[in-house]
C-alpha cells in the first residue's frame, strides 16, 4: 500500500507531462509502432504480477497472479517483437537503386 | 538489502529508459534504439522484481512467463501488418486484464486494512481494467470482421450504457467506505466486463483509429493505478507514458476527423445517411488503363493517395511497383497519408514500408496539400471520404469540417475505384463527377498491376 501518497501523485504527474512532451514529438510516420511500444512498456505491469504470483498468499491470489503474469509476458515478447520488425520496414531509399 | 537497494536502483533504471526509448521515437533514423532502451529496461525491472524478499516460490512465475512467451511471440513475430490494429487491440486486452485481476486479487488479499484512498484507486484500476478488456476484445472482433463492424444501435441505448456504468461506479463509491461488503466487488467487475461490451457495440469502422487509441490510454491509466495500487513509482511512470500516449493519438484522430469524444462513443456514424445523396445521378468519366497509364508516364509530378480500400485488396506490393516504375522514368512520385488512413494511427505508413516504399516519399496531409496544385495527376486507390471536396464547402454533409487531403487541386485525378458505391460515412463524392477526374474501374490490386504492364511494356517497346 503507497506508504507516500503525495508522492506516488507526484510521480504519475510529473509522467504523464512527460509523456505528452516526448509523444506530441513522435513523427505521425510511426504512430503504429509508437503504440505497440507503449504497449509492450505499460507491460511492466508484469513486475506487480509476479510479486504476487510468487508470494503465494492465497491460492486465489496466485491464480490471478499467474494469469496476470501470462497476460503481461505476452505483451512484453509480442510488443517489442512486433514493433522491431515495423521499425525495421522503414527505410530510405538506398542511393544507386 | 541489498537485494532491495539492487530492485529500487533496476525501476530507476528502467523509468529512465523507457522515456528515453519514446524519446528515440520521434525519427525513423533513431527509432530502432528505442526498442533496445525498452528491451534492457524491461529486463532489468524483471530481474530487480525476482529479487524482491517476499517471493516464496519461483514455480507459477515460470509457469506463468513460458506461457505468455509462448502467446506472445507469435502476436510479435507472424501477425501480418494488415492485422496489425486487431492485434494492438487484443494486447490492450491482455494488458487491461492483467491490471484488472492483479487489483481483484489485492482487494481479497487486503480487504478489510484497505485505507479509502487505496480502495478508491484499485475501483479505478478494476473498472478500467475489466471494461478496458471487454472492450478491446470487441473492438478486435470488429476489427477481425468476426463481429459486424457497422455500428449497431438501438433505441435507449445509451441511456442503458451510462446506467450501468453510474452504478458501476457507485458500487466503488460505496466500496471505498465500507471496503468489507464483498459481495458487491463481483457486481461492480462484472458491470464493468458487459459495459466495455456495449460501449464498443454502437460504434463503426471507420472509428476505430480513435476507440483503439482511447481503449490504448485506459489501459495505460489502470495500469498506473496498480502501480499506486502497489506502491509501485516504475508502474505508475510506465503507465502514466502509455496513458498520455494513448490520449493524444485518441486526440489527434479525432482531430482529423472533425469530431468530438462523445460524437466518437456515441455517435454511431456511418449508418444514417445511406439513402442521402444517391437521388441525383451524375455522369462520371472512365478510362482504360492504357489511358491511365499514358497520362502517368506524361506526367513530371505524381501524388498517390492511398486509403483502407488499398489494403483490403493487398494491392501495396503492386503500387510499389507503380512507384518503381515512374520513378525509373523520372516522375516524381509522393504519397499523401491522412491520419486517419487504415485502421489506427498510422497504420498507412506501416502498410507503405512494408511494400518496401521509402519513408521520405510518405508525406503527412499539412505537408502535402499545398502540392496538389502543382500536381500533374492525383492518384486515389482506395480512399473516399478524406477526398471529399464537400468537407470544405458544403456545410449540410456530415463530414463537413473535416480536413481533407486536396486531392481535387490536381490537374488530372484519377480514382481506382470497385464501384460508385459510397465510403464508410455512406456520402457521395463530388470528386467523382468533376471534369478533370478520370474513374479507373476495377480492383486495385489488378488495376495498378495493369498500369505497370502498360508501363514496362510500352519501354521494352519503345
Amino acid at each position: 500500500m503507497p506508504s507516500n501518497l503525495e508522492g506516488a501523485l507526484f510521480v504519475f504527474l510529473l509522467a504523464t507531462f512527460v509523456g505528452f512532451e516526448v509523444i506530441r514529438r513522435v513523427s505521425p510516420l510511426l504512430h503504429t509502432p509508437l503504440m505497440s511500444l507503449t504497449n509492450a512498456i505499460s507491460a511492466i505491469s508484469l513486475v506487480g504480477s509476479i510479486a504476487i504470483a510468487g508470494a503465494e498468499k492465497s491460492s486465489l491470489s496466485t491464480v490471478l497472479g499467474t494469469l496476470a503474469v501470462v497476460c503481461a509476458m505476452a505483451n512484453v515478447v509480442g510488443g517489442f517483437v512486433i514493433t522491431d520488425r515495423m521499425l525495421r520496414m522503414f527505410r530510405k531509399r538506398e542511393p544507386g537503386q | 538489502m541489498i537485494a532491495a537497494t539492487f530492485t529500487q536502483w533496476s525501476y530507476l533504471a528502467a523509468a529512465a529508459l523507457f522515456i528515453l526509448s519514446l524519446k528515440w521515437m520521434s525519427h525513423p533514423t533513431t527509432a530502432r534504439r528505442s526498442v533496445r532502451a525498452g528491451e534492457i529496461g524491461m529486463a532489468l525491472a524483471i530481474a530487480g522484481t525476482l529479487l524482491l524478499h517476499e517471493i516464496v516460490s519461483y514455480r507459477w512465475i515460470v509457469v506463468g512467463i513460458v506461457l505468455g512467451a509462448i502467446i506472445g511471440w507469435p502476436l510479435g513475430a507472424y501477425m501480418p501488418m494488415t492485422h496489425v490494429p486487431q492485434r494492438t487491440a487484443l494486447s490492450h486486452a491482455f494488458g487491461a486484464l492483467a491490471a484488472a485481476v492483479v487489483g481483484t486479487s489485492e482487494y481479497y488479499l487486503h480487504t478489510v486494512t484497505l485505507p479509502p484512498f487505496t480502495m478508491a484507486v484499485l475501483c479505478v484500476e478494476v473498472i478500467l481494467g475489466f471494461l478496458t478488456f471487454t472492450g478491446s476484445l470487441m473492438a478486435a472482433g470488429k476489427l477481425q470482421e468476426w463481429l459486424p463492424s457497422r455500428p449497431i444501435l438501438y433505441r435507449g441505448q445509451h441511456i442503458v450504457n451510462l446506467s450501468l456504468f453510474a452504478v458501476a461506479v457507485a458500487l466503488a463509491a460505496y466500496l471505498v467506505r465500507h471496503p468489507d461488503r464483498m459481495e458487491l466487488f463481483p457486481v461492480m467487475a462484472g458491470l464493468s466486463l458487459l459495459f466495455g461490451i456495449l460501449l464498443i457495440i454502437p460504434i463503426g469502422g471507420a472509428d476505430m483509429p480513435t476507440v483503439i487509441s482511447l481503449l490504448n490510454s485506459y489501459a495505460g491509466l489502470s495500469a498506473s493505478a496498480m502501480g499506486f495500487v502497489l506502491d509501485n513509482n516504475l508502474l505508475i511512470v510506465a503507465g502514466a507514458l502509455d496513458g498520455s500516449s494513448g490520449f493524444i493519438l485518441s486526440v489527434i484522430m479525432c482531430r482529423a476527423m472533425n469530431r468530438s469524444f462523445t460524437n466518437v462513443l456515441f455517435g454511431g456514424f456511418g449508418q444514417v445517411r445511406l439513402t442521402a445523396g444517391a437521388a441525383e445521378r451524375k455522369s462520371v468519366r472512365s478510362a482504360t488503363a492504357e489511358e491511365a497509364a499514358t497520362l502517368l508516364e506524361a506526367a513530371s509530378s505524381v501524388i498517390i493517395v492511398p486509403g483502407y480500400g488499398m489494403a483490403v485488396a493487398q494491392a501495396q506490393h503492386k503500387v510499389r511497383e507503380l512507384y518503381d516504375a515512374l520513378t525509373r522514368r523520372g516522375v516524381d512520385v509522393k504519397f499523401a497519408i491522412h491520419p486517419v488512413a487504415g485502421r489506427m494511427p498510422g497504420h498507412m505508413n506501416v502498410l507503405l514500408a512494408e511494400a518496401d516504399i521509402p519513408y521520405d516519399r510518405l508525406v503527412e496531409m499539412e505537408e502535402v496539400n499545398p502540392e496538389f496544385p502543382r500536381a500533374d495527376v492525383a492518384l486515389v486507390i482506395g480512399a473516399n471520404d478524406v477526398t471529399n471536396p464537400a468537407a470544405r464547402h458544403d456545410p449540410a454533409s456530415p463530414i463537413h469540417g473535416m480536413p481533407i487531403l486536396d486531392v481535387d487541386k490536381a490537374r488530372t485525378v484519377m480514382v481506382i475505384k470497385r464501384s460508385m458505391s459510397p465510403g464508410f460515412a455512406g456520402i457521395d463524392n463530388e470528386l467523382y463527377y468533376m471534369d478533370k477526374t478520370l474513374m479507373l474501374f476495377g480492383d486495385a490490386k489488378h488495376f495498378v498491376g495493369e498500369l505497370v504492364k502498360e508501363m514496362t511494356g510500352a519501354r521494352i517497346g519503345a
